[in-house]
């Protein structure tokens, strides 16, 4: 096995002159009429990629408010399991963790279709991300909050419920929904186990128009312009929420 | 009758000894200011009384609930001892209203209406009625101490403890609580107060008590202690804080 | 020609992180060369500079790491430079480290309180003065641990770089797993060595972030 084997790529277009750099973008005519016929497909992935996301994001956040739960908590097992996730996760890359649940759980028995995959690597890897925001937003929550709960007559639960939810949540939204839109773009990843969202529809239509720049340029486009409508939509539910929208005086 | 006891109560946070065996009794009615230098642990003290820090030798009686004993009742006794921090009392997420009825609906399982009764009332006694549907971060510090106060009376305490209420307040604002609590004294309600407002303490409460290296150093009537203090620790205390 | 997992492909994959970090190695001086560059534009007092580099970094933070791999490999092709996967994924990743790079230290920067700014103006410290002897220095302090944190981010996404074909840690798993059909223990192993570097790029952070707390 050759060490460092490094694949030397050639990519040579039928029409290309030899004519230097500058004579060679002009020769080159992108053609993202190419892409026409396969409009119906883009928009497809697109609709699959958000899809795909919205059912992580609620696995995932799930998972990392059971896990904030478990890195709080004073049973020490759970501690330490959950420590352990957070800390294997995030220290590995999703590509890998989406390869193991792929190609690795099927020899221990368990075979999972590319889109079903695709969804537990991503929400696993989501929730140890979720975990640790969560867990700082409710730490950052004052002891005198809680103090000033307890002191009321108030239990543990109806603390976090009444005092600490709303202000952990306040804390962690920037940072969460950070972490969703950066989510939404790494379903991307997906496409190289071919599960059905945007990019592995791009594949599909590269391989179809050999048009390889404009279709990933188009498909790149559309990732910024879903990544936009989430930003704004998240600002816009923050305004609410938490901004001066959401001062109610009953 | 003795509302609150403590007996021979030692304290500590890791190595470090914060209570070395303080033994107090405080009376129905009675309104005891504790004074001392920082570290001596009077707000320990304090919180040890509701639970909020458990202690490791002795005994601490409160309304007739042994607060050390390992299975306390510790939220029926929360909700007869009122107690208001330095600062960061409020829920700034909520108004002032929902402030004080919060605990009279979640804890206390009281319907809205009633809570909401209640709620005017201590608003009122405190001398923010109007303040209703303001959020804490609308007041001004001297305001939301006193809508913390008035969040504990609405749970009707049998004693309120005040943990140098006023220390964090700009001293213009200091005179507005002052006064809140000169009016709850003289309606009778027992009061424990951390202090640094000695002339306070002097003209308001019934007694005083010295801390000093977590233990209770002297003790006396609050006029006679603080104009004629026995030990030196008290005397260049009281001389380092009446510059 | 099937055989099974034995050590001789662990020292393949493992030999492999060289690549790896070699990749994530330059990307990463790439992005913090350019990131800086970026950064000055984006804190300049001159609206047009800002706008531009804002743009840049939406962009970049906007889209898939991996949108932007494909599109330096075939886009490189089409200028008829002879790409190799690997010139591709280090132009890449660079340009994508560039632009998270600035928005962190542009957070650090911002993070120095205003009255620094103040009291250093007050002594009579041009901006520039301002900025070198006394903003600087903090934000670098505060900028440390976020940064080191990139870079294991920087160390994680070069396992991309193997849909371009470039042999790193993560390629040379799929070559072992196609030689061995030993998937879990391929990619176990691959996913061990990041473990072993990312975990350790985070430990020497949190030590950083300790003794220059306790330095001040």
């Amino acid at each position: 096995m050759t060490s460092g084997a490094r694949i030397v790529t050639r990519v040579t277009l039928s029409r290309q002159d030899d004519t230097g750099v500058a004579g060679r973008v002009v020769n080159y005519s992108f053609q993202f009429g190419a892409l026409a016929p396969y409009g119906d497909l883009i928009v497809e992935g697109a609709f699959q990629t958000l899809r795909l996301s919205a059912i992580t994001m609620a696995v995932g956040l799930a998972i990392g408010l059971a896990g904030a739960l478990a890195r709080t908590s004073r049973v020490a097992l759970a501690r330490w399991a959950a420590t352990a996730y957070v800390e294997i996760i995030r220290n590995t890359p999703l590509l890998v963790q989406l390869f193991v649940v792929f190609f690795g759980l099927p020899s221990l028995g368990v075979k999972l279709g590319a889109g079903a995959a695709a969804l537990v690597a991503l929400s696993v890897n989501l929730g140890a991300y979720a975990t640790e925001i969560i867990r700082a937003g409710i730490d950052s929550v004052h002891k005198s909050q809680v103090e000033a709960g307890l002191s009321l007559g108030l239990t543990n639960l109806q603390v976090f419920r009444h005092i600490v939810l709303y202000q952990a949540s306040k804390a962690v939204y920037p940072a969460l929904a950070s972490q969703f839109i950066l989510l939404m773009l790494a379903t991307s990843i997906a496409s190289q186990i071919g599960a059905d969202e945007l990019f592995h529809a791009g594949a599909y239509v590269d391989s179809r128009t050999f048009r390889s720049f404009e279709v990933y340029a188009v498909i790149t486009a559309v990732y910024l312009i879903l990544a936009l409508i989430f930003r704004a939509l998240f600002g816009a539910l923050h305004a609410v929420a938490f901004g001066p929208l959401s001062r109610r005086r009953r | 009758m003795s509302l609150i006891e403590l007996h021979d109560v030692r304290k500590n946070f890791g190595p470090l000894e914060v209570l070395r065996g303080v033994s107090l009794c405080i009376h129905e009615g009675e309104i005891v200011a504790v004074i001392g230098p920082s570290g001596s642990g009077k707000s320990t003290m304090l919180r040890c009384l509701n639970g909020l820090e458990k202690i490791q030798g002795g005994r601490i009686v409160v309304d007739g609930t042994v607060v050390s004993a390992p299975g306390a009742d510790l939220i029926g006794l929360r909700q007869r001892v009122g107690i208001v921090f330095q600062s960061l009392n409020l829920f700034p997420h909520l108004t002032v209203e929902r402030n004080v009825t919060l605990a009279l609906t979640v804890a206390k399982k009281m319907h809205a209406a009633a809570a909401g009764e209640i709620a005017r009332e201590v608003l009122g006694r405190v001398g923010l009625g109007d303040k209703l549907l303001a959020y804490p971060d609308e007041l001004s510090g001297g305001q939301q101490q006193r809508v913390a106060i008035a969040r504990s009376l609405a749970m009707r305490p049998k004693v309120m403890l005040l943990d140098e209420i006023t220390s964090a307040l700009d001293p213009e604002l200091v005179g507005e609580v002052l006064r809140v609590l000169e009016q709850l004294a003289s309606d009778g309600m027992t009061m424990l107060l951390v202090t640094h407002e000695i002339g306070f303490a002097r003209n308001v409460a019934n007694r005083i008590v010295f801390m000093h290296e977590g233990r209770l150093w002297e003790e006396g009537p609050a006029r006679d202690t603080l104009t004629a203090p026995r030990t030196r620790e008290l005397q260049s205390f009281l001389s380092a804080v009446l510059h | 020609m099937i055989r099974t997992f034995s050590f001789l492909d662990v020292v393949f994959i493992v030999s492999a992180l060289r690549f790896t970090l070699a990749l994530a190695g330059i990307a990463f001086c790439g992005g913090a060369l350019l990131g800086a560059i970026v950064l000055v534009l984006r804190v300049l007092p001159l609206a047009p500079l800002n706008w531009l580099a804002a743009g840049y970094i939406g962009l970049l933070q906007g889209t898939p790491l991996l949108g932007q791999l494909f599109l330096f490999y075939f886009g490189l092709s089409i200028v008829g430079l002879n790409v190799s996967a690997w010139f591709a994924a280090t132009l890449a990743l660079s340009f994508y480290a560039s632009a998270f790079l600035a928005e962190i230290w542009r957070g650090c920067v911002q993070s120095v309180p205003r009255t620094q700014w103040e009291a250093s103006a007050a002594l009579g410290l041009t901006f520039l003065q301002q900025l070198r002897w006394v903003v600087v220095p903090q934000a670098l302090r505060l900028s440390i641990p976020p940064t080191v944190g990139f870079g294991v981010q920087v160390v994680k996404n070069t396992s991309l770089a193997s849909a371009i074909g470039f042999v790193e840690l993560m390629r040379a798993g799929q070559i072992v797993n196609n030689i061995t059909f030993s998937p879990l223990c391929a990619y176990l192993t691959a996913a061990a060595c990041y473990w072993a570097i990312c975990f350790s790029m985070s430990r020497l952070s949190q030590r950083l972030e300790r003794r220059l707390h306790v330095a001040h």
